[in-house]
């Protein structure tokens, strides 16, 4: 209903809008019969409008800081690698900010202060070496330093270190949902191929059954971490391309059949400390306060009230996948090495897990 | 170009009886087949444009049924509650059309059609039979692309990057099967006629210049259309050939890109392709696409700002120079939409390096067009305030390419919201700005008659306002990590608190949407009922503005003008009017510029 009336609105202000033109030009006199070109009038009305939108453009700047500022994951990053990567983002966002706010004042600046006017006269001004010398110079000193420090952000991140014994994790995606394979006692994955998922044997991410490593692998559907042990995934996907995404661990990689992609990281804070962050607890307040108006409008209707909310680490879903692509979510629970110890025990392992008929 | 051809021409002219059909369908008159695609590429831009707010009003509104759905969407909105798999398509059609049909043929074809003939002072394209063919491929894929909608199991639905396995296996997605052969074919062909066309142009800007018309008096139009026609012959056809195979692995059972399936309960048999090879290919065309679409908009663009600014552009050389470097760039960067499929990450750090190189050139462009207005006499017609608009949101876009070239960045804002923001901002808008910028300044060329300037300024002011309400905040909810091309967040209470702005971001969607409805009126009504134009309305320099208003075959009564100097002698000194056109002849004693 809303989208109707938003949009019966519209025309009307267009409807407006364009009767006022008409009568604007049925007052206006026709004898200049090139009266759609500009004259000195269009001009400092648009020059002034410059000068406007260069404040509109501060204005939405300024207002989106302040109002979505909490928004973006540039702090409270979950993982060792996190911290660098916020960093980088910050340098890269001043950046940014600078060049944005100069560049945008003398463009729309010199659009109004250089407005037209009848009988004045532009300055002849082809070509300076020096200027363009300068402004080819300072963008290669300025990229030099932020690809100099992305790429050593991103060999850290990427080159995984196998000799700290991570823990190694097999991430398995299929439409539309998320499962976690451990190594078990051995912290080895058994081999596995989609050829040899056998649905009848509850073998349902083709594991192979004769490998001595699999027979202790653990399958769950939660995603349980140690906190300060090195992980690395193994990604697989069953069907189509999927993609790993761990916003708060900064983590993300493509799940691509036919093939094993990696990731590893270092989780740095359980669940429940990050819960107790003044920044996670103001977050969850407002989205609860969030959550209490719609659920009185919805038990308005007679429908269930939602079910408050509380922080857990997510798995989602990145990449295009499907009809059911926006709910592929998996929880991700990072706790201390004994909460993680006790859990993992408490988990079936494969070949317990089979059904033999 | 010789003396020959042009008495052959103008021989041809009185001779020629057209009909109906060969003036206004199969016509094979350069100016004619620019308003086909023109026109062609309004409509597809319509619809498109349609898609996407319907996709908006969906993420604003998720759970409220919506009498424009139910409408517009029939049996995949039953209730007026859109389906899922509708709204994947509405992601996949609405980019491929924007990008394709409305930015490349609709902003390209239109503009290299119209500008390269008379701009360089020739009679006609080199080939104007081959032309005509390329426009009315166009057309058909058109047709085929939007047809799509039409058929049982929806159209293509797997994102405009069609990736495989999803857009594959029809038992993967309803809209991989026939929606997607249609998507296929379509773009087939649709390759195809962008090829013909680009080679036109090649050849046209190489052989068919007037006399004195030397590669460096060239407009930086014809520059830019020259270009990006070489960056799509060279990278169109590795998008046929994936298309292609793709065609082979989901009807003939090969596996390029396949292997290692299982879906619905049984094993596929394909073996030993990757999905990644597929993305190699795909985006060794995406990438340089996003230059076809850009570099045509700057060469618009750079024209109108110094005609309006009545200065020089600034830095002609260096502008022609960053154009070359961008387009050698474009071919070498486009593993940065690959970072995170799984490719070496070593691949990452090159594509790194090579992606924030761009940035240079792109970085002289910006400060070169600034320079340009320094100190100008500027001329605020409709067409100005799009092409400042278009620096503006170029650098305001540009500006985010920087955190998304940068491989470890990245890796957090890969697929977000932020993506959407910066290429909509750096590609779309800006593209589409350069597009209206063109139109409003050649519509006189194109139609005799002039818009109105009064709804072209609101049009301006309006369409720039919501461009910024709708993308400016998107960055933030990219930020906070909202995934792209969600049905609907409402599964991630975690994302509860981004539902106000979507919503606003949606308004100020609809109300930039519905302006362009201003902007349409004047251009259909214009057509037939505008004020009648003047043969140089903007004092323009360049050689179209020599050829008379009326259209006629063979662009100029008599012989073609003769060039004596660059295009761009705004405000000369030593001249009483503030333009001096082309095909004037140096006065005595009077240097040419050595740009």
């Amino acid at each position: 209903m809303t989208a109707l009336l938003s949009i019966l609105v519209l025309v009307f202000i267009l409807v407006a809008i364009w009767q006022m033109v008409k009568i604007f030009d049925l007052t206006q006199s026709d004898s200049d019969l090139n009266n759609q070109v500009a004259n000195d009038k269009d001009n400092k009305i648009n020059g002034y409008l410059m000068l406007g939108f260069l404040a509109f453009i501060y204005i939405i700047t300024i207002w989106s800081f302040v109002a979505l500022g909490e928004f973006p994951l540039m702090s409270n990053s979950a993982s060792e690698h996190g911290p660098g990567v916020d960093s980088l983002m910050i340098i890269s966002m001043i950046v940014i900010f600078i060049v944005q706010t100069i560049t945008q004042f003398l463009l729309h600046y010199f659009a109004f202060k250089y407005r037209g006017e009848k009988g004045k006269k532009a300055l002849f001004y082809a070509d300076n070496n020096k200027l363009e010398a300068i402004w080819t110079i300072i963008p290669v000193i300025v990229l030099a330093v932020l690809i100099i420090q992305g790429l050593f952000t991103w060999t850290s991140i990427m080159n995984v270190n196998e000799d700290n014994d991570p823990l190694i994790v097999e991430l398995y995606a299929q439409q539309f949902n998320w499962k976690a394979r451990y190594g078990g006692g051995d912290n080895t994955l058994g081999k596995a191929n989609v050829r040899l998922i056998d649905i009848n044997r509850n073998n349902t991410l083709g594991v192979d059954e004769a490998d001595p490593n699999a027979q202790d692998d653990v399958i769950t559907t939660e995603l349980h971490l140690p906190v300060g042990r090195p992980v690395l995934f193994k990604m697989r996907s069953q069907d189509v391309l999927h993609s790993a995404y761990m916003p708060h661990f900064r983590a993300q990689m493509n799940c691509v059949p036919g093939m094993i992609t990696q990731f590893g990281f270092t989780p740095s804070v359980t669940t429940v400390d990050m819960r107790e962050t003044p920044e996670m607890k103001e977050k969850v307040q407002n989205i609860n306060k969030i959550r209490v108006k719609k659920s009185k409008a919805l038990m308005a209707n007679n429908e269930e009230a939602l079910e408050p909310y509380t922080f857990d680490y997510l798995l989602l879903c990145n990449k295009i996948c499907g009809k059911s692509h926006y709910n592929m979510q998996m929880k991700i629970i990072v706790e201390t090495q004994e909460e993680y110890d006790a859990w993992i025990k408490t988990q079936k392992a494969f070949k317990n897990s089979l059904i033999n008929n | 170009m010789s003396a020959n051809a042009d008495t052959h021409d103008a021989h041809d002219d009185h001779h020629h009886k057209e009909t109906f059909v060969t003036k206004y369908i199969f016509s094979q008159d350069h100016k004619m087949i620019a308003k086909q695609y023109l026109i062609t590429g309004t409509i597809m831009g319509v619809i498109g444009v349609i898609m996407s707010l319907m996709m908006r009003m969906q993420i604003a509104w998720p759970e409220e049924p919506n009498v424009i759905f139910e409408a517009l969407l029939g049996k995949w909105a039953p209730d007026g509650v859109m389906d899922a798999d509708i709204y994947l398509a509405l992601v996949t059609i609405h980019g491929t059309i924007m990008v394709f049909f409305v930015l490349t043929a609709g902003l390209s074809g239109t503009f290299s059609n119209l500008l390269i003939p008379l701009q360089i002072g020739a009679r006609d394209m080199a080939s104007g039979f081959l032309n005509m063919v390329s426009y009315w491929l166009f057309f058909i894929s058109s047709i085929i692309m939007v047809s799509s909608f039409f058929v049982e199991a929806g159209p293509a639905a797997a994102g405009w990057t069609i990736y495989p396995p999803l857009s594959a296996l029809p038992l993967a997605q309803g809209g991989s099967g026939m929606g997607m052969t249609l998507w296929l074919v379509s773009m087939a062909i649709f390759i195809a006629s962008s090829l013909l066309g680009s080679l036109n142009y090649v050849v046209t800007v190489i052989n068919l210049r007037t006399k004195g018309m030397s590669m460096t008096r060239l407009p930086l139009t014809i520059w830019a259309f020259f270009v990006t026609a070489i960056i799509g012959i060279v990278s169109f056809p590795v998008l046929l050939s994936a298309a292609l195979l793709l065609i082979m692995d989901r009807s003939f059972g090969t596996s390029f890109f396949l292997s290692d399936i299982f879906i619905q309960g049984e094993v596929l048999h394909y073996q030993g392709g990757s999905p990644v090879l597929f993305e190699h290919l795909f985006w060794f065309l995406g990438h340089p696409e996003v230059y076809i679409v850009i570099l045509p908009a700057m060469g618009l663009v750079s024209e109108i700002m110094a005609t309006n600014s009545r200065k020089p552009i600034f830095g002609y050389r260096a502008m022609i120079t960053s154009i070359l470097a961008i387009a050698f760039l474009s071919t070498i960067v486009w593993g940065h939409h690959m970072f995170i499929s799984g490719m070496n990450p070593f691949l990452g750090s090159v594509f790194t390096f090579t992606t924030l190189l761009i940035a240079i050139p792109s970085a002289v462009k910006a400060f070169n067009w600034i320079t340009t207005i320094w100190k100008g006499n500027i001329q605020m017609n409709p067409a100005m305030l799009f092409s400042i608009g278009f620096v503006s949101t170029f650098i305001t876009g540009g500006l985010t390419g920087i955190i998304l070239g940068d491989s470890a960045l990245d890796i957090n804002v890969h697929d977000t919201y932020f993506v959407i923001a910066h290429f909509h901002l750096v590609m779309g808008i800006s593209a589409l700005y350069g597009m209206f910028a063109g139109i409003y300044h050649w519509y006189p060329k194109m139609f005799g008659r002039m818009l109105n300037k009064k709804l072209g300024y609101i049009h301006f002011w309006i369409t720039a306002i919501c461009a910024y309400g709708v993308f400016f905040p998107m960055h933030f909810i990219g930020m906070a990590g909202l995934p792209r091309r969600y049905y609907t967040n409402s599964n991630f209470p975690l994302f509860d608190d981004l539902a106000d702005t979507n919503q606003i971001i949606t308004i100020f969607a609809l109300i930039g949407g519905a302006i362009q409805l201003i902007y349409l009126w004047n251009f259909f009504y214009s057509i037939f009922y505008g004020k009648p134009a003047v043969q140089n309305p903007w004092r323009s320099t360049t050689l179209e503005w020599t050829a008379p208003v009326k259209h006629i075959h063979g662009n100029w009564e008599g012989d073609l003008p003769h060039v004596h100097r660059w295009s761009y002698d705004y405000s000369k000194p030593g001249h009483d009017e503030d333009f001096v056109m082309q095909n004037v002849p140096l006065k005595e004693g009077e240097e040419e510029l050595q740009h």
